[in-house]
């Protein structure tokens, strides 16, 4: 004889899915981004391939239940290879009635509704600025859509009820564990990362991790419990290359490229940074592992954090500033230095939406212009751009590599939506890791005429096969020298108002940055033929989406290739002669045609731009439209 | 990781080691000139290995003092030397790392940055030149110009209230805070050595002519005919006495300081100095009046304050120190793995 219970957990069908895009979403205070980062962590461990996107609001503490203070955060998962958080959603869970108001234009026809209701009551509604009286989960206005209606703030408060010894605000912030254990159920995943999680994260509160366990079990068990909920879904393991990942977020992954590069440098690693949104995930990364050595400093702003670092690279060790476009432009001046100076500075720009304070918490790539321009004078920066999560870790390592050997400043431009996005990480070996060999000058380094004879000097601004100068830091018996900001003299690197000298060291200073090309790789082709009718040229955190289109087309039958742009100045040497290869150029963008007013100065080329600048990452659909479009 | 302090040398060095090939490019008569003398007869009496000393500079006069120092150096930009200097020291502690500035480079365009180095107490020596006047874009007035300073920014005289450096440095939290004059090369280069040996932020204003633009603006200070009536030169354990023969001296009435004779009062009631008290310090930087106001006090010079504090620089190295006893030492692959990872065969 068989309980109740089991009765109705054997009626319950599984149904097998390729991919599910899944938003949670809810009030800022709701820790719906918890629950994402914990189902997503659960998923990347069984084995599928994934990417996220959380999106929060501007304001911290935005009025809570308003649509200011909606947060979300969406999760794609499959058993086939994921580039992009979605389009749209397949499921929408939704804390109150804002958070449907606000998302629910990203819900494909006929998804699927997991709604709070406590958050539907008439003060939540009219918060969300449904008209008196109107309540959608009653209107009828959700129909086409599978709607769950469930009270998750009274089940919550229930479970916790009689003997958690917390309070009400307490128990109510639990209710994601509800959420997160009812999902898990629904897609067939283990609890166990989870409780994991929870005895980590509440070492110090043990109270905690019974209650939330309780929660996040009451939720599992209300999906195998009730008649409501008859099907639940499978998600297979997707075919990846083998080996061993972890799941990663971009900013996550910068500092670890960083500490990485340190390492293989065997220099310690400085990073003087100013709190900036969305950078600086950054610094509490590279703050919690001091045991490497670390010296994290939080200036008191934008442009003591640039000097700062350039005063420990003037020292002799890895000098690093990060920021977003506000206070990067208030770095410029300090970078100019760098430049002048030509010491090693690698300076991270994690994008966000523009001008001045733009749209602090949305995503654009609007400062490549700045990266190549935006200083005053001459000044060309080593660019490089990453092109998702782990790739944020490639492109942070290659940053240090490259300003350390050619000493001069890099600029690595990631942005919002990889910098919080998360996706599964083929991490690699530290013996993987190519050494970054770093030489100090220890010894004069030139015999000059002095009038009485041949005398030993140390010449600073000597050129070697990079046209790269001699690094001989403060200690260094013998070699004492100065540096600074006005123009220097070929060699001497003394003060020189010479004009044929400046004209001779601002040219020296370009050809310098201009023969990293020399030891960069050449452009590939991601996708698609060497040669044909249509080229997506890419650059930085479109590249998933872009993937995704071209697959897309290539599966219907259009010639089209992609090739994504890494490497933004200098460009790849064989760039020039690829693009040549293709009819038509398209340059999407998330900004107002930057990187194709490049290229077209560059190679004199018709690219055609397509540009998005609202604060969100192209759709792939968007993006496959477009290039049927251009392919009539 | 231990703390490393600055290694200490036993080879003489003289002043001509300190001594850059550059020529020296300030107006001559130039206060610069004095206080850059001082500067290289102090190095070598510091017994540190001249590789290790690193001179730091933003934008202005003063600030082109490290093209003339042969050791190593750093020109940097307006305002920004104590933010280079920081990130500087606070990888590197064993230099011994002097920072030169100007009143228009610390207290205007790098205020922030003053403020918070000194709250930070990192180990740096700050020589503050202070000639109350823009030299370098050829005399605007600056934030220690007083009111009513004509100037060329300045036609009908500046409005602007000035800083009182002192009074504003202790208020940020300095640990040591002095002032010298270029006039007077003895005292100058006792507080050279005073700030070299204190542990922490040194911050010393150094009142320097600009004889192009300002000439004149500490002569009631500097000049024989005034000096001793005008100035009071503080030594910790003294009585804080002035004038032509000593005379006067100086008492506490509450907090209100007041002008005694010598002659009427007993040593005791005299205001006896001692530069490890913060509230007596705090009244003395005080000391700011308008030399042509009847009844004024005279205007302090030595070392007003000074305590011991731990460095930041200290304080973050124990803190590696504790994390790495805590954790281990930082192994790559550990960190690279993160909390969870998956195999796929
Ligand atoms: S302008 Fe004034 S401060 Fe500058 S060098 Fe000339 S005299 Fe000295």
């Amino acid at each position: 004889m068989t309980t109740p219970i089991e009765e109705i957990t054997k009626q319950k069908t599984n149904k097998e899915l390729k991919e599910v895009v899944i938003l949670f979403a809810g009030d800022s205070g709701d820790g719906i981004q918890l629950t994402g980062t914990q189902f997503t962590n659960t998923n990347a461990l069984f084995g599928n391939d994934i990417s996220t996107f959380p999106n929060y609001p501007a304001e911290i503490r935005a009025p809570a239940g308003t649509l200011a203070g909606v947060s979300g955060f969406q999760v794609n998962f499959g058993s086939v290879n994921i580039y992009t958080a979605g389009d749209q959603s397949d499921v929408l869970v939704v804390m109150n009635a804002a958070a449907l108001k606000a998302s629910l234009r990203s819900l494909k026809k006929n998804g699927i509704i997991i709604a709070n209701t406590s958050g539907f009551e008439p003060k939540n509604l009219e918060l969300a600025k449904y008209p008196k009286g109107v309540n959608p989960l009653k209107d009828g206005s959700l129909e086409g859509y599978t709607v769950h209606e469930i009270d998750i703030t009274k089940l919550t408060r229930a479970c916790l009820e009689n003997n958690s010894g917390l309070g009400v605000k307490e128990i109510d912030r639990s209710k994601n564990m509800f959420v997160l254990g009812f999902i898990l159920w629904m897609y067939n995943r283990s609890m166990e990362p989870s409780l994991n999680y929870l005895k980590e994260q509440f070492k110090k509160r043990p109270e905690l991790i019974e209650t939330n366990t309780k929660v996040l079990k009451a939720g599992y068990n209300y999906g195998e419990t009730t008649e409501t909920f008859t099907t639940r879904y499978e998600v297979k393991a997707a075919p990846m290359p083998k080996g061993t990942y972890r799941s990663i977020m971009g900013n996550q992954a910068t500092a670890l490229g960083l500490i990485s590069a340190s390492k293989k440098a065997g220099l310690t690693l400085f990073y003087g940074t100013y709190p900036i949104t969305p950078a600086s995930d950054i610094l509490h990364e590279l703050a919690k592992h001091k045991n490497f050595g670390i010296k994290t400093f939080q200036a008191e702003d934008e442009i003591a954090a640039v000097c700062s670092a350039i005063g420990a690279s003037f020292g002799g060790n890895l000098g690093i500033t990060g920021s977003s476009g506000p206070g990067i432009a208030l770095k410029g001046e300090a970078i100019g230095l760098a430049v002048m100076m030509e010491l090693p500075l690698v300076v991270i720009n994690v994008q966000r939406g523009g001008p001045s304070t733009g749209l602090p918490t949305k995503t654009e790539q609007a400062d490549l212009m700045q990266a190549m321009y935006g200083r005053n004078g001459e000044c060309p920066l080593i660019v490089l751009a990453a092109s998702s999560p782990s790739d944020c870790f490639t492109m942070a390592f290659e940053a240090c590599k490259l300003s350390l050997q050619h000493m001069t400043p890099v600029m690595l431009l990631t942005d919002g939506y990889i910098a919080n996005g998360a996706e599964p990480w083929l991490y690699p070996k530290a013996s993987d890791l190519p050494e970054i060999k770093v030489s100090f000058t220890t010894k004069k380094n030139s015999l000059k005429e002095n009038g009485e004879g041949k005398v030993e000097k140390y010449l600073p601004y000597l050129r070697d096969e990079k046209l790269s100068r001699p690094w001989a830091i403060p200690g260094t018996k013998g070699l004492e020298h100065r540096v600074g900001g006005i123009e220097k003299e070929h060699e001497t690197g003394n003060i020189s108002y010479d004009p044929d000298n400046h004209e001779f060291m601002v040219k020296m200073r370009q050809a310098k940055v201009d023969k990293v090309a020399d030891y960069i790789p050449e452009q590939k082709i991601d996708n698609g033929k060497e040669k044909g009718k249509i080229l997506v040229l890419g650059w930085g955190s479109t590249y998933g989406s872009i993937k995704t289109a071209v697959i897309d087309c290539i599966a219907k039958g259009i010639d089209v290739s992609h090739a994504h742009v890494k490497y933004m100045n200098p460009l790849p040497k064989n760039l020039g002669s690829l693009l040549k290869k293709f009819d038509k150029v398209l340059m999407p963008e998330m900004n107002n045609g930057q990187f194709s007013r490049i290229i077209r100065d560059k190679f004199l080329i018709d690219a055609i731009g397509f540009d998005k600048i609202k604060g969100a990452p192209f759709t792939a659909g968007e993006l496959s439209k477009k290039i049927e479009e251009i392919n009539k | 990781m231990t703390t490393a302090t600055i290694p200490t040398t036993t080879e003489k060095l003289t002043s001509k080691d300190f001594t850059s090939d550059q020529e020296v490019r300030w107006c001559p008569g130039c206060g610069d000139y004095s206080i850059l003398k001082q500067v290289q007869t102090v190095m070598p009496e510091l017994g540190i290995p001249r590789e290790n000393i690193v001179f730091v500079s933003g934008i202005g006069c003063s600030s082109r003092f490290p093209y003339y120092m042969e050791t190593f150096g750093m020109h940097s930009i307006h305002g920004r030397a104590t933010a280079v200097a920081s990130g500087l020291k606070v990888t590197r502690p064993d230099l011994s790392v002097w920072l030169v500035t100007g009143d228009g480079d610390a207290l205007s365009i790098g205020g922030n940055h003053m403020i918070h180095l000194l709250r930070r107490n990192i180990n740096i020596n700050i020589l503050l030149f202070n000639n109350e006047i823009y030299g370098l874009t050829k005399g605007q007035y600056s934030p220690t110009s007083h009111i009513g300073q004509v100037t060329k920014s300045s036609p009908y005289g500046a409005i602007d209230h000035p800083f009182n450096p002192l009074a504003l440095t202790l208020g940020a939290g300095a640990t040591f805070i002095a002032r010298s004059m270029d006039r007077d090369p003895v005292h100058l280069r006792g507080i050279l050595k005073k700030a070299n040996e204190h542990i922490g932020t040194s911050f010393v204003e150094i009142y320097q002519n600009c004889n192009v633009f300002n000439d004149g603006a500490f002569e009631v200070f500097t000049e024989k005919a005034s000096k001793k009536e005008e100035t009071l030169f503080m030594e910790t354990g003294k009585p804080l006495i002035f004038g032509q023969n000593n005379e006067h001296g100086v008492k506490l009435d509450g907090f209100k300081p007041v002008i005694v004779n010598v002659a009427d009062v007993s040593v005791n009631d005299l205001w006896i100095h001692d530069e490890r008290e913060e509230m007596k310090a705090t009244i003395l930087t005080r000391f700011f009046d308008d030399p042509k106001k009847a009844g004024h006090l005279p205007r302090p010079f030595g070392v007003f304050y000074t305590e011991d504090r731990p460095t930041y620089e200290s304080a973050l190295t124990a803190q590696i120190n504790d994390t790495i006893k805590a954790k281990g030492e930082g192994d790559l692959d550990t960190l690279l793995r993160g909390r969870e990872s998956w195999t796929i065969n």
